[in-house]
């Protein structure tokens, strides 16, 4: 066992953290910079900008579409670079990482050539069109339709909880073509350019209070054949592709309450008794059972790692990265603003410790929901990793129209 | 970064599968025997080298490492093996090779051999390997008794200690159980396939292990090179009560389906699987730094040691709960699992005391 890079890893972190240092500090969000807010926007743009032009877009991606040609590994190994600062990437990760990939998949030689390079400067945003607000962990069970007329589909429906389609301006979208067949054989899948007449977003407020998630209402909207993504009535399997990306996002997640801070936390309080809080058995007890979860989870992004660096997908055990993590989180920052007793109750909107556990605490309950619940998520590793029977679902083999 | 064991390690991982399969039907069969340890099997695994794997080449051994120890925890774990092992080659060897001096050129190559088998004999009926002994040696003649001791069919043990040249320390000596002036009176154990014994010493000739009032300081190591062998150890018995688990969960019929088409099943095994998982990276960072002698290797073998505890611990008893009444009887190899959960949660230290260590390294930091 062995935590180092090999020569050839160490080789493109040092040239990677060199770039960094030199480039990420002017992109850095200030606090002056609110997440969402049309200057984060800007930010978030001309960041992904420099990095196209320096080599850090679509790293993974094959050289012949403008992507770097390089290793899953380089790809991690560069995340895990740029996660030393507070630069700002999330705008681009549902494009990036789930949609242009189902593009290339599926879309024309020419469409993706129309595509990849926009999206990898940053140019372009992407949404994903899928949950709806009657389907959501059973995501096959959706019902906006799409219509044939002609050489372009007629589409109708209400999409929810898309993240960034205020600001997108394409989208690949899920649709239902053929409601006489059971559910998952008559979905289809569809790009979309979101200033189409008939597409309308909007914003969704967060129990966090942050608006990054939309309904989209899609009345009459036409979309050409041409813009389709595979076959007709085979978009789960296109889906499924889109998914599968989501999965392998291994890198460690953006800044968030850690052991470190409860440490430093547990330290600055007095007991009654006038001692540290960190003596105190209880909070050690604490501390030490988060960090079992948060050390625990480093080591499987380690063992995903190091599957990726011997060119191999990682083990079952990276199923249980998300539903381990988001718990954790929501534990971890509850017991924390517990040690601030009232201390915790006024919102910190600069970035002391405390906003980041109020953030940490509020975005949690999301976190446990979205790309998979809890729930969903336990069901995954005891069907595909344990091997446990399936659900009964009694709507499996019933045409969509008839359940 | 390579997080993962060697294809070697991987290989000698097989043949061990091969070798302690059957461990449950073994074990009852050393129960229903009244017997130590099964001694085909010891035989056998001497001849793999397991008891050589870490002692160096230069004393009889195969110069492995580490890894190689780990991987032998933590099939022995998982298999129950009814062998000495543990107490032997993974506890006591380890600091006879590190710490024995002029003993290990006379122990190494009998314990490498499968001559002789070695045991710990710390604890005096209360507290952990680091509770302060009240045995003392007085002119190289150990006296006082140690309970309850691991194999105590071992021949030779490793025995905290008091004497004048200690100060207000203790020591650490190797005494001869097989000496006459040694009493061996077997107890009843929570595990039943690991014998243990209370050991009464009354001057009994022992040779010293360490330097003078080094003991706590020895202890000390030992029980973190222990904490991670013994979580390896846990690591393999918890994947194994959760697969008992799972195979009833498919076989066993209830309400007209398996009882593993039940989401409260489902979730149940998937979260054992996963507290499993999480130890696993824990193990993992404690070999390598038990490996290359970290300076992290108090946090690392802390994470190890509470992270394992608590897995099997919740494995083998929430098989027994997925069993139903089956799982409650004392055939059910159920029961073996909870019984050695709960001897490996029992040594090498309370969650309290690692609880502790831990986070005075992360407070270090």
């Amino acid at each position: 066992m062995d935590f180092n890079d090999s020569p050839e890893e160490a080789r493109y972190r040092t040239k990677v953290a060199a770039w960094l240092a030199a480039h990420a500090p002017r992109f850095e969000a200030g606090p002056d910079i609110k997440p969402n807010s049309a200057a984060w926007v800007r930010l978030s743009k001309a960041w992904q900008k420099v990095k196209a032009e320096a080599g850090y877009a679509g790293i993974t991606w094959p050289r012949e579409l403008g992507g770097q040609g390089g290793s899953m590994l380089d790809g991690v190994i560069f995340q895990q670079e740029e996660q030393r600062y507070r630069v700002p990437n999330v705008l681009f990760q549902v494009g990036m990482g789930m949609c242009l990939p189902t593009v290339i998949a599926y879309a024309s030689r020419e469409q993706t050539q129309r595509f990849v390079g926009p999206a990898l400067r940053g140019e372009e945003v992407w949404c994903q069109l899928f949950s709806e607000p009657a389907a959501g962990s059973d995501l096959a069970g959706i019902r906006t339709r799409a219509v044939r007329d002609g050489d372009e589909w007629i589409v109708n429906g209400q999409k929810v909880w898309t993240s960034y389609a205020q600001y997108s301006d394409f989208a690949i979208v899920l649709t239902r073509t053929e409601p006489s067949v059971p559910k998952h054989a008559g979905l289809t899948m569809f790009w979309l350019d979101m200033r189409s007449p008939g597409v309308e977003v909007r914003p969704i407020r967060t129990l966090a209070g942050d608006e990054d998630f939309n309904e989209v209402f899609l009345s009459d909207v036409r979309i050409p054949d041409s813009q389709r993504l595979g076959a007709v009535n085979a978009g789960w399997k296109v889906a499924l592709t889109t998914l599968m990306h989501e999965r392998l996002a291994i890198g460690k997640p953006p800044e968030h309450a850690g052991i470190e801070q409860i440490i430093a936390l547990a330290k600055s309080i007095r007991t009654e008794s006038g001692g540290m809080l960190l003596d105190a058995a209880d909070v050690r007890d604490s501390i030490a059972r988060y960090y079992v979860n948060d050390a625990g989870l480093d080591f499987l992004r380690m063992r995903a790692q190091t599957a990726l660096s011997k060119g191999l997908p990682p083990g079952p055990e990276a199923s249980i990265g998300k539903l381990v993590m988001a718990k954790t989180r929501q534990d971890l920052a509850a017991f924390a603003l517990d040690l601030l007793e009232s201390g915790a109750i006024i919102e910190d909107d600069d970035r002391s410790v405390l906003s980041t556990l109020q953030q940490t605490y509020f975005w949690a309950p999301g976190l446990r929901i979205a790309g998979g619940t809890d729930e969903i998520l336990r069901n995954i590793v005891a069907e595909r990793v344990l091997g446990l029977p399936a659900d009964y679902r009694p709507d499996k083999d019933v045409p969509f129209n008839q359940q | 970064m390579n997080f993962q064991f060697s294809n070697e390690q991987e290989a000698l991982r097989e043949q061990l599968q091969r070798l302690l399969k059957d461990g449950p039907a073994r074990c009852r069969a050393v129960m229903a025997a009244g017997d130590s340890h099964d001694r085909a099997l010891w035989k056998s695994c001497v001849e793999l080298g397991l008891t050589a794997a870490a002692i160096p080449e230069a004393d009889g051994g195969l110069g492995l490492g580490v890894m190689e120890l780990c991987v032998i925890a933590e099939e022995v774990g998982r298999a129950l093996a009814p062998v000495p092992i543990a107490s032997s080659a993974l506890y006591a060897t380890e600091i006879i090779r590190r710490h024995g001096g002029e003993a290990a050129a006379l122990w190494l190559p009998r314990l490498a051999a499968g001559e002789a088998i070695a045991t710990v004999a710390l604890t005096e009926g209360t507290g952990s390997w680091d509770a302060v002994p009240s045995a003392v040696v007085v002119d190289g003649k150990l006296s006082g008794s140690k309970l309850p001791v691991s194999d105590p069919h071992a021949d030779v043990a490793i025995v905290s200690a008091r004497s004048e040249e200690d100060g207000r320390g203790y020591g650490l000596w190797l005494a001869p159980l097989d000496h006459r002036s040694v009493v061996r009176r077997s107890v009843v154990a929570v595990d039943r396939i690991r014998r243990h014994a209370v050991v009464e010493f009354a001057a009994t000739p022992v040779v010293r292990i360490g330097k003078q009032g080094e003991g706590a300081n020895l202890v000390d190591g030992m029980m973190d090179s222990a904490a991670i062998l013994t979580a390896f150890e846990q690591l393999g018995g918890a994947e194994a009560a959760l697969l008992m688990a799972r195979d009833y969960a498919l076989q066993r019929k209830a309400f007209g389906k398996p009882i593993g088409a039940n989401q409260a099943v489902k979730h149940k095994l998937a979260d054992m699987y996963a507290r499993i998982e999480l130890a696993r990276g824990h193990c993992y960072y404690g070999a390598w730094a038990l490996d290359v002698g970290s300076a992290e290797l108090p946090r690392a073998a802390a994470g190890a040691r509470l992270a394992a505890t608590d897995a099997f611990v919740f494995a083998a008893e929430e098989a027994i709960q997925l069993h139903g009444g089956i799982g409650f009887t004392w055939e059910s190899d159920c029961s073996l699992y909870l019984r050695r959960s709960r001897l490996l949660a029992q040594m090498v230290g309370s969650r309290r005391r690692w609880t502790s260590r831990l986070v005075n390294a992360l407070v270090a930091v």
